[in-house]
């Protein structure tokens, strides 16, 4: 019997393997086969100002995986078709890692999409990554905002231009509710307090919160603080801020965290169908703002891309089940925005290097993405009508206005040992009982002395 | 031949009477009382861990694995995305696995093959300075292998040079060809320990075997195929063990020398990244671990016998 089973169980394996080959076969195809409906060469004539690079091949090496990573091989399908390379996506959750053990190891991406202005700054510094060619500086110049393309700079030259972004000055709020109880939206902080208060009185937890997110817990709270600093020390004094120019302790910087402090220490305006201040702590940032869809909660400051984390069938929408509205300063006149994105960086200048470079720099590809699924770009480029939902819509409105003033999340741009560490632990911290003071002050002795 | 191995258990007698009180008190009744309980302490989160893999989504991330008693509800679906799905969003898994497969197997079978050489030099060919090789083997295993990960990238993509002189060339390898580093830098990482392993278990071999053999005129080539490694087969099976689960469970080395394309990725990547990007579609790593953890667990049941008498390797004399 034995003797028997076990070449059926070899013919089992081996068809297990066949089929998985299958499956894999298929799975690579997909991309290409999937634009293939538009028809061939009419569609190739946007892509010739790119040249043609038959049998070339770029790597791309990116922290966005997954969903997203798909809809980024399909937008720039008929790119690769028309233009005859092959670009391999590779997308890591250990990015930051990884990159500089590629790079130090001789082995690097040729472009790779950089989360943090402050990594790509380090890289630049180094010599490891090429300034950009004068044909994407002027893109970029073209498509961004001088905001954009300064945080893409590092000393002088310009290196990377940027690519996706997400807006995270906004409070989440649910429309239906609002309209329901009265309520509007408020437009300067002390309505937004006010407010509070009035939902407080109605017997709802006005705000619910979760900053829990595996490593890099507490990232949610210092979005919070980096986004009414934003408004409390304006454009510049953030810059200095974020430069370490202003201590992290300074009096200034403690007012502003005792004004976020007023909400999200607050037992009567916190944690919303979670439980006491110190519930925020434990809730992952995902489900941070889910009790709004239950009634019981009113409010969640949080990013664009918490669109994605509403249960499913949840209406994201102005007069849907839930949407956002900015996070108001004092001076309603002024609106700067808190956001961040990634910026495309090369390690290497051969001539298809570039050509992807300056793809991904045009209005074309932003579009291209856009209309696949939900997606976000500052590129002015961006027809607004491709937007997959108002919250995008919302989003795209507030980057491209001429007016609006952008920062980058300060976490990204300052050294890892704050940014990624130390602040993220002490707003953890200061959630859990801790007072500002002490906190600000371990972070200040915590910033890197060279 | 067949005899040989009996000739090499030499029982000391004081050690026989320690092991039956030994194993009288392990067979009480009480024993088996505290190693069931155990065993049902140390499964039940894999237990529920599997129960998770098999619920709905919305459950998954609405309620823990114990309520299924309350309300049973099972699903086939997270294992079809996690395996079969064609979007390279979720799953592929089972390509995946197929890469886990090309990087274990070689990767287990080289340092077995290269250790047993090494080990059978180091034991019984006497030449001057073996000790020193073999304390400088030794001393290797101190090495964590994180620090070797940048030289040995630079060594396959830049080669090696002193001082402007190019001593080996890159490798340059692309596309599937780059298996060939993971089980480089994988057989690398292994040697230190297999040698050691390996040679404790060899010296032990009586001397006389080997004279024996050597009057008969056997070469050493012979004596190690026809005597030496028959005697150490329990000790070659729990290395290669061993090596099997590491570099199976391994994460770090195939992110590094493998890359995370699905040409190459272990499975250990695939499932690093399939929680997506912002981490929300995390029901699908149950089931996705659970395909992960069913060849370990096939290979460890099948070669279990010899991993328990092979742990003592080395480490018992007698």
């Amino acid at each position: 019997m034995s003797l028997l089973s076990r070449p059926a169980r070899a013919a089992l394996v081996a068809g297990g393997m066949g089929l998985a080959l299958v499956v894999t076969g298929c799975g690579s195809a997909t991309p290409g086969t999937s634009t293939a409906n538009g028809g061939a060469a009419a569609d190739c004539a946007p892509f010739a100002q790119f040249g043609k690079h038959d049998g070339k091949k770029v790597s791309i090496y990116s922290p966005i995986r997954d969903v997203e990573a798909d809809l980024f091989q399909q937008a720039w399908a008929p790119f690769e078709k028309c233009t005859g390379m092959k670009i391999t996506y590779e997308g890591t959750g250990e990015f930051e890692a990884q990159i500089q053990v590629r790079s130090d190891g001789g082995n690097p991406p040729d472009l790779a999409f950089f989360p943090q202005p402050g990594l790509l700054e380090r890289f630049a510094r180094a010599g490891k990554i090429k300034s950009a060619p004068a044909e994407v500086k002027k893109l970029a110049e073209r498509n961004w905002s001088p905001d954009w393309v300064k945080y893409g700079t590092v000393d002088g030259a310009f290196y990377a231009a940027p690519l996706g972004a997400s807006v995270k000055s906004f409070v989440w709020y649910s429309p239906g509710m609002f309209k329901e109880k009265g309520w509007s939206v408020p437009t300067t902080w002390d309505e937004l307090m006010k407010l509070s208060e009035t939902i407080a009185a109605a017997g709802i937890k006005p705000w619910c919160a979760g900053i829990e997110s595996g490593e890099a817990t507490g990232w949610p709270a210092t979005d919070w603080i980096e986004d009414v600093l934003l408004r409390e020390l304006g454009p510049e004094g953030y810059d200095d801020w974020v430069a370490h120019e202003i201590p992290f302790n300074d009096p200034k910087v403690v007012a502003a965290v005792d004004k976020v402090g007023a909400i999200l220490k607050n037992d009567k305006f916190v944690n919303g169908g979670y439980g006491p201040v110190k519930s925020i702590a434990t809730t992952a940032f995902q489900e941070g703002g889910v009790p709004i869809t239950e009634g019981r909660c009113a409010l969640h400051r949080q990013a664009s891309f918490y669109a994605n984390f509403w249960p499913e069938g949840t209406e994201v929408a102005e007069d849907g089940d839930v949407f956002a509205f900015y996070l108001p300063g004092n001076d309603p006149a002024e609106k700067p925005v808190l956001g961040a994105g990634e910026f495309v960086a090369a390690f290497a200048d051969r001539p298809e290097v570039q050509a992807v470079q300056a793809y991904l720099a045009t209005g074309d590809f932003a579009n291209a993405r856009m209309k696949l699924a939900t997606y976000v770009s500052a590129n002015k480029g961006v027809d607004i009508a491709n937007a997959q939902n108002p919250i995008d819509e919302l989003s795209i409105k507030m980057l491209q206005d001429p007016d609006t003033v952008f920062r980058f999340d300060g976490s990204d741009l300052m050294p890892a040992a704050v940014g990624a560490g130390t602040f993220w632990k002490g707003m953890t911290d200061w959630i859990n009982g801790k007072d500002t003071k002490t906190v600000l002050d371990f972070v200040e002795s915590s910033w890197p002395t060279s | 031949m067949t005899t040989v191995p009996s000739t090499v258990t030499v029982v000391r007698p004081g050690a026989a009477g320690a092991a039956r009180r030994v194993r009288r008190s392990l067979t009480s009744r009480t024993a088996s009382a505290v190693a069931i309980v155990i065993a049902v302490l140390w499964t039940t989160p894999t237990f529920g861990l599997f129960l998770s893999s098999l619920r709905p989504e919305d459950q998954i991330k609405g309620t823990g694995w114990w309520t299924f008693f309350s309300a049973p509800e099972l699903t086939l679906e997270n294992y079809r995305e996690v395996l079969f799905s064609t979007s390279s969003s979720s799953g592929q898994m089972a390509g995946f696995l197929i890469n886990s497969i090309v990087i274990t197997v070689p990767s287990v079978l080289f340092p077995l093959a290269f250790a047993a050489f090494a080990a059978y030099a180091l034991a019984w060919v006497p030449f001057r300075g073996r000790n020193w090789v073999y304390i400088g083997i030794f001393a290797l295993q101190v090495v964590p292998l994180q620090m070797a990960l940048v030289p040995l990238l630079s060594f396959f993509s830049e080669g090696v040079s002193v001082f402007g002189v190019q001593i080996t060339p890159a490798w340059e390898l692309e596309g599937p060809a780059r298996f060939a580093q993971v089980w480089f830098a994988h057989t690398c990482f292994a040697l230190p320990l297999g040698v050691f392993l390996l040679h404790n278990f060899m010296s032990e071999l009586p001397g006389e075997l080997m004279e024996a053999a050597r009057v008969d005129g056997a070469t050493h080539g012979v004596i190690f195929r026809r005597l030496v490694l028959p005697l150490v087969v329990p000790a070659l099976a729990t290395f290669g063990i061993f090596q099997f689960l590491w570099v199976w469970n391994d994460l770090l080395v195939g992110l590094i020398f493998a890359g995370g394309t699905s040409e190459t990725a272990p499975m250990t990547v695939r499932l690093a990244q399939m929680a997506g990007t912002k981490g929300n579609e995390w029901q699908r790593l149950t089931a996705g671990a659970f395909v992960s953890v069913t060849v370990p667990l096939i290979v460890f049941l099948s070669m279990q016998r010899y991993f328990v008498r092979g742990l003592l390797a080395g480490s018992v004399k007698g």
